[in-house]
């Protein structure tokens, strides 16, 4: 049987499950009432311990949200979805803010070591060179769980925290920061987070200090029926330096869980910001049946001069995905960078790109989007590149490739292109193809196995990105696009 | 030792191998050689396992097992090794890490332990230096940009670090000057050993003149028509295939 025909049955007999972030944590829970209401959104903020300005913010972005529709331009399709039936808040009951990891809940805590995420420090610093440490903060649901290395990072500066901690404790500066690069009225999930968002990570980095060790936030739903709905904001103060990273996972379920995130970066002068994603949520079954919708908002703002802002991003879950981490190059000299790669099996649904907005003058962006699609998946790249009349030398240069196994699968590639400025110069490249018969033949030719010679191949593929990650990120990385690919090849 | 009985092969309902009767001795060098289209690289191809083909009766046996019902993978771990006419591409990996991932697949799939990198190493940079390959193309992508030359060099190189019991070369001498010739016959000729034998498929007597083979077969209409010693191949080189073409007329 050709290797392209055994290919597509093997597909078809795909179980996407090979998810292996799929138990669930038992943990007594404390929810907000289902579905959304002024009162629910009381609700969050009086369990935050807002203060009134934030909880007006929340119920202005609620009357905005109410008077809005859900987008239909992007290349997914779903059924309808029932915002009255999900519950905006839960989080693990007695425990609303731990002072140490002792206070934490240990089912919660076993559940990070199996996803092997280190929470303490201790064990970190044992075993761990110290230039390789991470500090994490972990978001279980609602509420973030622990956040370590804290003191540490407090020393060069640094603050990264619960955003719900730095509202209480630096309300300033996050109310000089909060929604000045996704205003509330921005789009239909972004109005909704701000309304509803319950927690993720705020940082925030001096001027001129660069921040000692990774910043990494893993997000994990696992309560049923919830929404999670996570602000992240990361301002980098004139000539500073922060890399961060953020993982998430969720458990195997039947029905459709929402995820609505909004990450905001803000790079002022001289600043860099490198921003690194594993997208690892559950994608649903075989048969398109559960998965996270992931609609998600990130947008990165080079305020200042010579700024530089980094989106790297590898995209394996989600039963669909609606993510377009974009940067506005709005100091002169600014640079923005969006690497991607997107893995798409089963059924999942990924439109995904970037926007890169030339504002500023002699302002460079670069895109390299990797798109794989296998089984019956589809997978867009959807991209727009922009320069305002006053981006005199505005440049970019764009790739897009896209990958397919199988014959049932669909890559799209949707690039928008807009210059009012006669000194821009754009270059857009594309290229699709297919794991061929012949390269098959080759590699297991060789001894290795249609399993190998695939995840070798794909790898040759993915190369440029991978490269951008943080090496221990890389490493997962491409494990991960190994796993998610099990079952596609023949 | 290679056995090949009555091997009918057909692709598309097209009969391209009728009946093929072959063996080749261990230690052998055996030159098969034949008019276009008359199946020599169908014969390496269904060796090897390409799975377009349909073998509809005969055998294969690779010292006594019958190698058809394997995996092209599991035929090259049993020590089948095929140098391409036309080496594939593979952009972004590099040539080391695919040598590296070919050659600890094999070991796995023979029940041994996979190679250390320091050992791997040595034997890549000593096998790489007998067949004049740069190490900064060990560096590049596997075959992608590599001139005609640099890839048949790469097939040998391969050839050598699997330490395949049973070399078919598919054409070889096809796209090569007269250097890279002289290189790629040295590099096969250092790895004529008693234990690994040699299926060398040519249009011409060129590459024989550097790669002396044992025996001749000539190939015609899907079948072995003629065997001898090196000196059919001069025949050959004299005469043209003409009289094979006539005894099919007739």
């Amino acid at each position: 049987m050709p290797a392209v025909q055994e290919t597509i049955d093997q597909v078809r007999l795909i179980d996407v499950d090979q998810y292996k972030y799929g138990f669930e944590t038992e943990v007594e829970m404390e929810k907000s009432p289902k579905g959304l209401s002024e009162d629910v959104i009381r609700f969050i903020s009086a369990k935050k311990g807002e203060p009134e300005w934030m909880l007006q913010w929340r119920l202005d972005a609620y009357k905005r949200w109410q008077t809005m529709q859900e987008p239909n331009w992007a290349r997914v399709s779903y059924d309808k979805i029932d915002y009255n039936e999900i519950y905006y808040y839960a989080a693990p009951k007695n425990n609303p803010a731990p002072k140490s990891l002792d206070e934490v809940d240990p089912e919660i805590l076993r559940t990070y070591e199996k996803l092997g995420i280190p929470l303490r420090e201790q064990e970190i610093l044992a075993g761990v060179e110290p230039e390789r440490r991470v500090a994490v903060d972990a978001v279980f649901d609602s509420v973030s769980v622990a956040t370590t290395f804290k003191e540490e990072l407090k020393k060069a500066g640094v603050i990264f925290m619960p955003i719900s901690e730095a509202i209480r404790e630096y309300p300033d500066l996050v109310k000089q920061y909060l929604g000045t690069v996704v205003p509330v009225t921005d789009n239909f999930f972004a109005t909704l987070n701000s309304a509803v968002f319950t927690d993720g990570s705020f940082v925030y980095v001096p001027p001129g200090v660069r921040c000692p060790m990774e910043l990494s936030t893993y997000f994990r739903i696992n309560e049923k029926n919830t929404g999670q709905f996570e602000r992240t904001l990361i301002i980098a103060d004139k000539g500073s330096y922060v890399s961060y990273l953020e993982g998430c996972t969720a458990p195997k379920r039947d029905e459709n869980q929402l995820h609505a995130a909004v990450v905001e970066l803000i790079a002022l002068d001289d600043a860099e910001i490198k921003y690194s994603t594993v997208q690892n949520w559950y994608p649903g079954d075989a048969q398109g049946k559960g998965g996270i919708y992931n609609f998600v908002t990130k947008r990165g703002d080079c305020r200042g001069k010579n700024s530089v802002i980094t989106w790297t991003q590898v995209e394996t879950g989600s039963a669909i995905t609606w993510k377009y981490p974009s940067c506005i190059l709005r100091g002169d000299n600014s640079r923005g960078e969006f690497y991607s790669i997107a893995v798409s099996n089963g059924m999942q649904q990924v439109d995904s790109g970037t926007k890169m907005i030339h504002l500023g003058k002699n302002t460079t962006s670069r895109i390299i989007s990797k798109g794989i699609a296998a089984g019956r998946s589809e997978n867009t790249y959807r991209g727009l590149v922009s320069a305002h009349r006053k981006a005199t030398g505005a440049r970019n240069f764009t790739n897009c490739d896209s990958l397919l196994i199988g014959n049932e699968c669909g890559a799209h590639t949707v690039p928008y292109i807009e210059s009012k400025n006669a000194t821009a110069v754009f270059e857009h490249e594309a290229t699709t193809s297919k794991i061929s018969e012949d390269q098959m033949f080759y590699c297991q030719q060789r001894g290795l196995s249609d399993e190998e010679a695939t995840a070798l191949i794909v790898n040759g593929f993915v190369k440029d990105v991978l490269q951008q990650l943080p090496m221990e990120f890389a490493v997962e990385a491409q494990k991960l696009i190994s796993i998610s690919l099990e079952g596609s090849v023949g | 030792m290679l056995e090949i009985k009555n091997l009918v092969v057909q692709i598309e309902d097209k009969r391209i191998l009728n009946g093929l009767n072959l063996t080749v001795n261990n230690g052998e060098v055996a030159a098969i050689m034949g008019p276009n289209g008359s199946g020599k690289s169908t014969l390496s191809y269904v060796i090897a396992g390409k799975e377009d083909y349909e073998v509809l009766d005969g055998e294969i046996l690779l010292d006594g097992e019958n190698i058809l019902e394997m995996g092209p993978d599991e035929r090259a771990a049993a020590g089948v090794f095929l140098a391409f006419q036309y080496p594939l591409e593979i952009p972004g990996v590099a040539s080391m890490t695919f040598l590296k991932a070919a050659m600890n697949a094999q070991l796995k799939a023979r029940g041994e332990s996979e190679l250390s990198t320091p050992d791997f190493i040595k034997r890549v940079n000593a096998a790489a230096a007998q067949l004049e390959i740069p190490k900064d193309m060990l560096k590049r992508a596997l075959n992608v940009g590599f001139s005609g030359g640099e890839k048949k060099r790469m097939e040998i190189l391969q050839m050598a670090l699997l330490r395949s019991s049973f070399c078919i070369l598919d054409e070889t001498d096809s796209g090569l000057d007269i250097d890279a010739l002289r290189i790629v016959s040295e590099g096969v000729n250092a790895l004529r050993s008693p234990d690994r034998s040699f299926l060398v498929i040519t249009h011409y007597q060129r590459l024989l003149n550097h790669i002396v083979p044992d025996t001749v077969h000539v190939m015609h209409s899907g079948r072995i028509v003629r065997s001898g010693g090196k000196e059919l191949a001069l025949e050959l080189e004299a005469n043209g295939y003409a009289d094979y073409r006539e005894s099919e007329a007739a």
